[in-house]
Formats: structure tokens, C-alpha cells, sequence
């Protein structure tokens, strides 16, 4: 029976069980969310598969509900926003995705590795293999240069890039013996892109990376995702609450007071330089 | 190189001056342990060397005069491995440009045989030629006290006669390391010599032909000492022994193996001490400087570093500063070691000097540097590794702040909104506070402890040279002398005012420990050697009781009312019981004191003399001196202006070294403390000082609250560092403690009032360095980059 199933998936076009009419929906009537509450066909090509997770923080006396059963899927190769107001959980989300933080209950899974049962060095070895990380503040390491900084992830991947290639791929080979306080915003933000993609990860995760950034520069680097995603395949999440970005999405995931609001696919993508803000 | 290892260069190199101050802590402690193992290892080595190529006896006994026949019975004696009787006298010296007449102690040696024991090392000129008489070899603290060269010639009053001695050659022999006359507290070259002369013409001066006054013997290996010291004891007594004693008893070996007690606790206590506070402050440092590093951990461990990694990463930090440190203190340390072994050839007398020095002084100073240091970092990496990087990434909840104690209690409108947040912060972060200000308690404390040593010894000085002894010039006799002769010493030329003095060798028992002690007679209300009570009053002992020191009293394990036996180890030797009625506290030897008329009591005795304390008219010193020159039956003179200036020359110099270090050291440690303090709390709180510039704060008034604050943790700092010092002091002070020598605890105003402007010089001058890093504070990247 489940070979039928896979064989079945394997021979259709993948896409068209990932796209979902494109109007806005309630949660309630989501296509998404009852694809995933009663799955018709399993997809392959899932990267990511999360099973009610909530996430509850507690902010010195305060308890913040950042997460409150979310399900969601994310499939290989695809460009997903992740769109919603400061607060509405996104962050936590990805964090948690990425293998920087746990959910408090709910199960998620990278491929069929279940990362809510983890062990902390397992998630180590999960980030260090097969996420990269993009994050608003760039957070570079102050006292290494644009090479050296990306020479850190590359140094203990298993197959890297050539440093000097990553930073190529996002424009900045001519900057890379620069420190970071001697870059821009844009390009700290490009080297921090670099280091992320340096050690040819599954996924790429992008926490508001045009959030510190002004237009212009912020759709530079939003060219370099998209570019990094198509070029790579990569599959890409980026974090936003600016609603513009989401036209360069495949899909368009929207967050709302820690739940999923709505699933939009984009049947027309945009190229970032088409975008206005 | 690893990018990880070129942050880790990097990051040093950005704060060089904490890493190097850090450094420089280490150093110190490093410094002054390595120095005083290794000169405590020369020294023992230097000793023990000598000692044994020398054959150093092992038991000494002196007699009034035994017949040569007794040395056959003496080397049958069950473990006696060798014996050498002598005759050894004491004779006055007139040396030219010494007003006051010295002591020469002659000792014999044989003609026909070679020294096996307390054998002599030649330093200089010619050993004593067979058949030329009138020679002598003279010690080498006196030759060089008086700058005696081979040919000169010196004066002695020889058993009456004026004689010259003819001084062949420079000698040193392990039996007198120190010189020092029994009865005096330190070596005086100048007015103590030994003089070395063939037996026969030693004997015929003394009509001790076929006859001895001096024994000296080594055992075997498996000899018991008490048993060879009962057995000398018993075929002396008749020959009128006064008690055979080993090497503890012995001056030399006594006063040697106390100062290196001492140069020990001196050198062993302020090193932990430093070691101590150095790895306190490496590991409060270290903490915080990881605190602030928590994002750059995040977003390493978001890139799959393993907390392994990270704390590999930070462990290098910390051996990097340790191994600089470490480096840094040994190569000091050696260096000085150097310094004070030389100082050591000088005021020691040793033939050659071994300069030792152990590896593993330095291999420990890096386990103990190192383990602090790890063990600091491995909590605070512990803590940043563990924090989720999610979480760690994420702004910290605002802190949690409340209205300060002094401001629950109503006094909160006296204060200015900048102070109250001073005391907020203080309070806020209490571990953090108490830390820092313990840090610098720490700092006041070593430099307390650095320089307390110099008040002691003034005290000590005081005490005894100004409360206990107050005569001018003290007699010792050949032997006891009957108290008729008094009214003639007491119109020697210049004394103004006398008082007697009898003293006898003694064997003191309680329970199973013994020690020899002079027993000194004093007189009912004498004013010049008194005995003071524990609240320095004039005690006045009377009755039948005996008085002991303090130091005697602890070896013993004697309280007061207990019974002591006496043995009286010369005349009639009367062994009695007698009560201790009181114990005093002294500074230097162990004695017993009785009532003179006690005391001759217990002799059996009408009254005889051995020796005078004197008041002397300074104008007639010259006109004393000439007459005792010329008096026989004194044995002794000691001056207390020159046993004054001898002890600021030799004990106060020897330890005035260590505390000049301690202090330099002392100081260095106070200034890294203070500085990293200061250095810390503005790297943790730049961000909210930055805040503070861009609503408006000018650079003055920002630097305000930092100075402030580092003012208030500065002054609590100060009076618990006086008590911490004050406890490191009494910490060394009781390690000090030997026979011979003991230490007040005496720390003087102006040793606190030194520590504190020091810390407080410390803390202006790292006030102004951070003051011209909030100049360079980048106001928008600060707030731009995210805690």
C-alpha cells in the first residue's frame, strides 16, 4: 500500500500538491491545515513537517504564549515567507526549525529525523550539517574578517565551499579581507548570507534579514536569497513582517498571535528588484 | 590558523590591557612562589651539602676540663661514629678601629690528625703551618667585619697575657653558619670572631695540656640521640659537663633552621596569598567576560559548534593568560631568586652556594594557576553553553529592578535619580557586587599584608631594645663571680647605675619534653633588664616560682601552676620541682626567670654574679671600653646600640627584601584588581551608558555614575580589606612563630592608611582609562547590536 502511495507521489507533479487556491483563508478552512490534519497522499519531497507545537516563554514574572499548535509542512527546493506581526511567533518558529530552541510540546521533523527527540549535541550536529542561519543583526564575529567569518562554518561542515566562493556568490569577494565594523549593513548582511550558504546547507534560514537594512540594500539581499535558492536549490524560509517581501515567495505562510493564520501560494512570483516598499 | 583561533587573538588583542593585567596578577603570585621555593631549596641543599662534606656533629657537650683518656670512653659509646675534643676558650680581642673590646673564641685543632668532624674550608690565605706558632685561621664574618687580610695581626688577652694573633688564613666551618655568642639574639661580626689555633699551643696557654674542655661527636645512622646524649651526659658529669645537646640545641644550626622556618612561612603564605587572589580574579574576569560574549556563543553554537569546541575555545583564553602569567612570574621569579641567593652568600657563611632550582615549582604554579583558571571559565561557559542560542540571541527580559533598601526605608528622596540608579544596579546584581567589591578588599588586604612585616619590626625593635632591655652595655663573666665584686663594677668608668645578673645553663623537663633554657636570676625592682607581663607592664618575679617565656612555654606544653623539673646543669646540679607561676611573652629565645635570691636558693649558693646589666655615661663610653679590654674575667660585652644597629643589618635587612617585593607585588595585584573591575563594568554596561548619550547624558555625567559606583564598591572594599589583611597578617605571623624568634602582630595606622591610597591611586587611574573609553564609545552600534 505505501509503495503504491510513493510511486504515486514520485509520478505526479509535485507541485501541484503543495499549491492551494491562491485567495486568503481563515484558519479555519484552511486547505493546508486539513492537508495535514487528514493527508490524502503524503508528499516526498517534505523537508520540514511540525505536529502541534506550542512554545511558552517566561518573560521574568510574565508567561508568553509564542506558539500555539502550529502544523505546518515545507517542501524541498521551495522560497517560504514566513509573514506576521512582531510578536505573532515566527521567530520561535524558525528558531525551532533551525534546532536552536525546542518546542514546549509537539513533535518536529527534518526529513524523518525527529528533532523533538534529539539530544542537544544531536541538534549541534543538525545545524552544523544542514542549516544555515541568517539573522536580523547579522551577528557576525566582530574581530574576524568577511573570509574568516565564513572560514568558521566552512572549517567544521563536510563539504564546504571555498570561503572565497561564497562570498563570490553574494558579491563580496572584493570586500572579504574587510572587518565587519569596516561593511555596510547590506554587506555584513551578504557575508552573514555567505556563512550560511558556505557549507552548502538543506535549508536556509532567514530571521528578518532585511529588518536592519534600508530598501535598496535590503533588496540586494534579497536578490542573493533568491538566487541562493534558485541557483542551489536550497530550500529557503525567510522570516518577514514586511508583506511586499512575500510576493518573491513560493509559498506565503502567515502568522498571527502564535498560530497559522493563513497558507497563500504564489502563483506569480516576483524578482526582489520588482518589489516596492 | 583556525578562524576560531584568530578571534581568539583578536579578542585578546582588543582588550590587552585586562588580558595583561590578568597576566600580570598571575605573575606575581607566580613570581614570589617560585622565588621562595627555589631559594628555600638552595638553601637546604647549599646546607645539607655542607653539612655532610664537612661532617657537621651531630652532638655537642662542653666540660670544664676532662683528661684526653675520656675520648676512648666516649667513642665506645653505642652509635658514636667519631669524636673530637677540643678546648675552646673565649678571650678579649682589642682590634684596631673597634673602640669596645670583641669576643675571640679559640677553638683547637690537632696537629697530627686531619679535622673529621666540623672540618674547616679554607677561603682564603693558608691552612695553620705544623710548628709555627702564634698563627691562627680566623672565620670569615670577622675577617671581613674588620677587614683582616692574611699577615694582619690581632690582640688577644690570652688567660691574662696580651698576645698577638697572626691570622694565616680565612676559614668557614658549618658549626658556626651564624655566629652568634650564646646569649645574644643575632650574629654580630664585628664583635664575635673564631679563631682557630694549634691544640698544643692552644692547651699550653690554658694549662689544658692532655686535657679538654669540648666535645664534639657524630653518630651512626641508626643511633638514637637521646640515648648517646644521656650516656655523654653521665661520663662528663664528674668533669664538670653541663649537658650534652644535639643539633637542635646547637646555635647555629638552631638559628639557621629558623630563619629558613621563617624565610618559609614569609615566603610560603604571601605566594598562596597572591596565587589566591590572582586565581580569584582570573576566575571572576573570565566569568564575566563570557557573559559578554553570550551572543557571539549563540550564534557559534546556531552554526553547529559543540559546547566542547566553544569551551575549548575559551579554555585557550585562559591558558594563553596563564601560560603568560606563568612564564612571566618564573622568569621573574628565577630572577630574583638569583638576587636573594646572592644576598643569602653574603649573610650566610657557606663555602659555596648551590643554586638549586626544581621544575616542578613551576609545573605546580601552572596546575594551581591553570586549575583556577579553568575552573572559572568552566562554569561560565557551562552557563552560556547551555543557555538555548535562541534564547541566548533574544534581548534579555528587562531586569528586574526594585526600590532599593535605603529607599524602602524613606531615604529615598535624598538621592538623585543618577544615584538611585547606582544603588540599584549595586543591589540588583548582589554576587556580582559583593565579587567585585571583594576583589578589591583583596587587593587593600595584600598590600596590607605586604607591608605590615616593617611595622613588627619596628615594634619588635622598640619592645626589646627600648621596654625590655634599657641598659647600655651588658657584662657576661668568665664564670660566676662572687656579688662582692658588684661595688667594682658598679665604679668601672662611666656606669651610672647597675644590675645584676646571674643566669645558669639548665635542662628544663615537663612530662616527656625537655629543653636546655638559661635560667635567669632578676633582681626585685630592676630597671634595666625587665620582663614585661602581656600588657607590656614591669612584672616583678618573687617567691620560689618560675616565669617563663611564651615560646619555652608552648614547646613544653607548660600552662601556669604546673610543675616543671628543673636540672641545673652546673655546680651542685640540684634537680627540683618547681611551679610555673607565669608566663610572659617574648619576643626572641626561650628563657626561664626566677627571683635572684630564688635563684641562688636553688644553686645553694651566697650570691655570685654572671654578669651585669649597665648604665653608662655616653660620654665615657671609650674610658669603659679600655678598662674591660683589660679585665680578664669578663668574657662578654655586649652594646646595645651596636646589637641595634646588627639586627637592622642583618634580620630586619634580610626580611626588609621579602617585604619590598611583597609590597611591588602587592601593588601590581591592587592595580589589576581595580583596574579589571572597572574595565568589566563598562564592557557589561555599554550598552545602557550608551542609551543614556543618546537621551542626552553628557560623557561627564555617564563617566559620573561609573566612577560612582566604583567609588562605593571601592569604600566598602576598603575596611574589609583591613580585616582580610589584618587575618592574611595573623595567618603569617603564626606561621613565622619559631624558638628563637617570634613575631608580634603589629600592623601600625600608616601600613592601612598605605593601602588604601594605593587602592584608591588604583582606582582614580583606571576611573580615567575608562573614562576615555566612553569617549570612544560607539553610541549607534552599540544600540544597534542586540544583547
Amino acid at each position: 500500500m505505501s509503495s503504491t502511495i510513493l510511486y504515486t507521489a514520485t509520478i505526479v507533479d509535485c507541485r501541484w500538491f503543495g499549491i492551494f487556491p491562491t485567495h486568503s483563508s481563515s484558519f479555519e478552512d484552511s486547505p493546508m491545515s486539513s492537508a495535514i490534519k487528514h493527508p490524502l497522499i503524503p508528499r516526498t519531497d517534505v523537508v520540514f513537517r511540525t505536529e502541534q507545537i506550542t512554545k511558552t516563554y517566561h518573560m521574568g514574572d510574565v508567561d508568553v504564549q509564542a506558539l500555539q499548535g502550529i502544523d505546518l509542512e515545507l517542501y524541498r527546493g521551495e522560497l517560504v515567507v514566513l509573514l506576521g506581526p512582531s510578536g505573532s511567533g515566527k521567530s520561535t518558529l524558525l528558531n525551532i526549525l533551525g534546532g536552536l530552541d525546542t518546542p514546549s510540546t509537539g513533535k518536529v521533523f527534518y526529513m524523518q529525523q525527529e528533532l523533538t527527540a534529539e539530544s542537544d549535541a544531536d541538534l549541534t550536529l543538525y545545524r552544523r550539517d544542514h542549516v544555515g542561519f541568517v539573522f536580523q543583526f547579522y551577528n557576525l564575529i566582530p574581530s574576524l574578517t568577511a573570509r574568516e567569518n565564513v572560514a568558521l562554518v566552512t572549517e567544521i561542515a563536510q563539504a564546504p565551499m571555498e570561503p572565497k566562493d561564497a562570498l563570490q556568490l553574494v558579491g563580496l569577494a572584493h570586500r572579504m579581507d574587510h572587518f565587519p565594523s569596516q561593511l555596510s549593513g547590506g554587506e555584513q548582511q551578504r557575508v552573514a548570507i555567505a556563512r550560511a550558504v558556505a557549507k552548502r546547507p538543506a535549508v536556509l534560514l532567514c530571521d528578518e534579514p532585511t529588518g536592519a537594512l534600508d530598501v535598496q540594500t535590503g533588496i540586494v539581499v534579497l536578490e542573493v536569497i533568491e538566487r541562493i535558492n534558485r541557483e542551489l536549490g536550497t530550500t529557503t524560509a525567510v522570516i518577514t513582517h514586511n508583506a511586499t517581501i512575500s510576493s518573491m515567495a513560493d509559498r506565503v505562510i502567515s502568522l498571527f498571535d502564535g498560530k497559522i493564520a493563513a497558507v497563500n501560494v504564489n502563483s506569480q512570483k516576483l524578482a526582489p528588484k520588482e518589489l516596492v516598499w | 590558523m583556525k578562524a576560531l583561533d584568530r578571534k581568539l587573538l583578536r579578542d585578546m588583542r582588543h582588550m590587552t590591557g585586562q588580558t595583561i593585567a590578568i597576566a600580570m596578577v598571575i605573575a606575581c603570585g607566580v613570581a614570589t612562589y617560585v622565588m621562595a621555593l627555589t631559594v628555600l631549596g638552595s638553601l637546604s641543599l647549599t646546607r645539607e651539602t655542607y653539612y655532610d662534606r664537612y661532617g657537621f656533629a651531630h652532638v655537642f657537650a662542653q666540660v670544664k676540663r676532662a683528661p684526653q683518656t675520656l675520648e676512648a670512653r666516649l667513642a665506645e659509646i653505642p652509635g658514636v661514629a667519631q669524636v673530637e675534643t677540643r678546648t675552646v676558650f673565649d678571650v678579649t680581642l682589642n682590634v684596631e678601629g673597634l673602640d669596645e673590646p670583641a669576643i675571640g673564641r679559640l677553638i683547637s685543632i690537632p696537629e697530627r690528625k686531619r679535622l673529621g668532624i666540623n672540618a674547616l674550608y679554607l677561603r682564603r690565605g693558608k691552612m695553620l703551618q705544623p710548628g709555627r706558632y702564634g698563627e691562627v685561621l680566623v672565620s670569615e664574618g670577622f675577617a671581613e667585619a674588620h677587614d683582616l687580610e692574611e699577615g694582619d695581626k690581632v690582640r688577644a688577652v690570652i688567660n691574662g697575657r696580651l698576645k698577638y694573633l697572626t691570622i694565616a688564613g680565612v676559614a668557614l666551618t658549618p658549626e658556626y653558619i651564624f655566629q652568634i655568642r650564646p646569649g645574644e639574639l643575632i650574629p654580630d661580626d664585628k664583635r664575635f670572631g673564631i679563631f682557630w689555633m694549634w691544640e698544643t699551643e692552644l692547651e699550653a696557654a690554658f694549662n689544658m695540656q692532655g686535657a679538654f674542655n669540648d666535645i664534639t661527636l657524630t653518630m651512626t645512622r641508626d643511633a638514637s640521640e637521646a640515648k648517646v646524649i644521656a650516656d655523654v651526659d653521665r661520663l662528663t658529669e664528674q668533669y664538670g659537663g653541663i649537658g650534652a645537646f644535639g643539633r637542635d640545641d646547637q646555635v647555629s644550626h638552631r638559628y639557621l633552621s629558623d630563619e629558613m622556618k621563617q624565610l618559609r612561612s614569609m615566603a610560603f603564605i604571601p605566594p598562596l596569598i597572591f596565587l589566591s587572589v590572582a586565581a580569584f580574579l582570573l576566575n571572576v574576569v573570565l566569568a564575566r567576560l563570557i557573559n559578554t560574549q553570550r551572543e557571539q556563543i549563540a550564534a557559534l553554537k546556531a552554526f553547529g559548534y559543540s559546547k566542547l569546541q566553544i569551551g575549548v575555545h575559551y579554555g585557550k583564553y585562559v591558558a594563553v593568560i596563564v601560560i603568560c602569567g606563568v612564564t612571566l612570574g618564573s622568569i621573574t621569579g628565577i630572577w630574583l631568586a638569583h638576587g636573594l641567593t646572592e644576598l643569602y652568600v653574603r649573610f650566610y657563611k657557606f663555602p659555596v652556594f648551590f643554586f638549586k632550582f626544581d621544575s616542578r615549582v613551576i609545573i605546580w604554579a601552572l596546575f594551581w594557576s591553570g586549575l583556577s583558571g579553568f575552573l572559572g571559565v568552566l562554569f561560565a561557559v557551562y552557563r552560556a553553553v547551555n543557555l538555548p542560542p535562541a534564547e541566548a540571541m533574544r534581548p534579555e527580559p528587562p531586569a528586574h529592578f526594585k526600590p532599593t533598601i535605603v529607599e524602602r526605608i524613606g531615604l529615598g528622596k535624598l538621592f538623585t535619580h543618577s544615584a538611585r540608579m547606582i544603588l540599584r544596579h549595586l543591589e540588583r546584581q548582589p554576587v556580582k557586587s559583593v565579587l567585585s567589591a571583594l576583589g578589591i578588599s583583596l587587593a587593600v588586604a595584600v598590600l596590607v599584608m605586604g607591608r605590615f612585616m616593617e611595622d613588627c619590626i619596628d615594634y619588635l625593635m622598640e619592645y626589646e631594645f627600648q621596654m625590655v632591655q634599657r641598659q647600655d652595655v651588658t657584662l657576661t663573666f668568665r664564670e660566676g663571680l662572687q656579688s662582692s665584686v658588684w661595688h667594682e663594677i658598679n665604679h668601672l668608668p662611666g656606669v651610672m647605675y647597675g644590675q645584676k645578673m646571674r643566669s645558669t645553663p639548665t635542662r628544663i623537663h615537663f612530662g616527656h619534653r625537655y629543653r636546655r633554657v638559661a635560667v635567669m636570676g632578676m633582681e626585685p625592682n630592676g630597671d634595666l633588664f625587665r620582663i614585661l607581663d602581656e600588657h607590656d607592664r614591669p612584672l616583678n618575679v618573687t617567691g620560689d616560682g618560675l616565669v617563663m617565656s611564651e615560646a619555652l612555654a608552648e614547646v613544653l606544653h607548660v600552662k601556669r601552676g604546673d610543675a616543671v623539673t628543673v636540672e641545673v646543669l652546673e655546680g651542685k646540679r640540684p634537680v627540683r620541682d618547681i611551679p610555673v607561676t607565669g608566663i610572659v611573652p617574648t619576643y626572641s629565645g626561650i628563657t626561664a626567670y626566677m627571683s635572684n635570691e630564688a635563684l641562688h636558693r636553688l644553686l645553694d649558693e651566697q650570691g655570685s654574679l654572671t654578669g651585669g646589666y649597665l648604665q653608662v655615661d655616653p660620654l665615657k663610653y671609650d674610658e669603659l671600653y679600655k678598662t674591660l679590654r683589660n679585665t680578664p674575667a669578663v668574657a662578654g660585652v655586649s652594646i646595645k646600640d651596636a646589637a641595634i644597629q646588627s639586627f637592622k643589618d642583618t634580620i630586619a635587612e634580610n626580611l626588609s627584601t621579602m617585604r619590598t617585593f611583597n609590597i611591588i607585588f602587592a601593588t601590581i595585584i591592587a592595580f589589576g584588581v581595580v583596574y579589571n573591575t572597572a574595565r568589566i563594568s563598562l564592557s557589561e554596561r555599554s550598552r545602557e551608558l550608551a542609551t543614556l548619550r543618546v537621551i542626552g547624558f553628557t560623557e561627564g555625567e555617564i563617566s559620573m555614575l561609573l566612577f560612582t559606583e566604583l567609588g562605593i564598591l571601592t569604600i566598602v572594599a576598603l575596611p574589609l580589606g583591613m580585616v582580610i589583611g589584618y587575618g592574611f597578617c595573623a595567618l603569617s605571623v603564626a606561621t613565622f612563630d619559631s624558638e628563637s624568634f617570634r613575631i608580634p602582630l603589629v600592623i601600625k595606622p600608616v601600613t592601612y592608611g598605605y593601602s588604601a591610597i594605593v587602592v584608591i591611586i588604583a582606582a582614580v587611574l583606571s576611573g580615567m582609562v575608562v573614562r576615555r573609553r566612553i569617549h570612544e564609545l560607539d553610541l549607534i552600534a552599540v544600540l544597534k547590536a542586540r544583547e
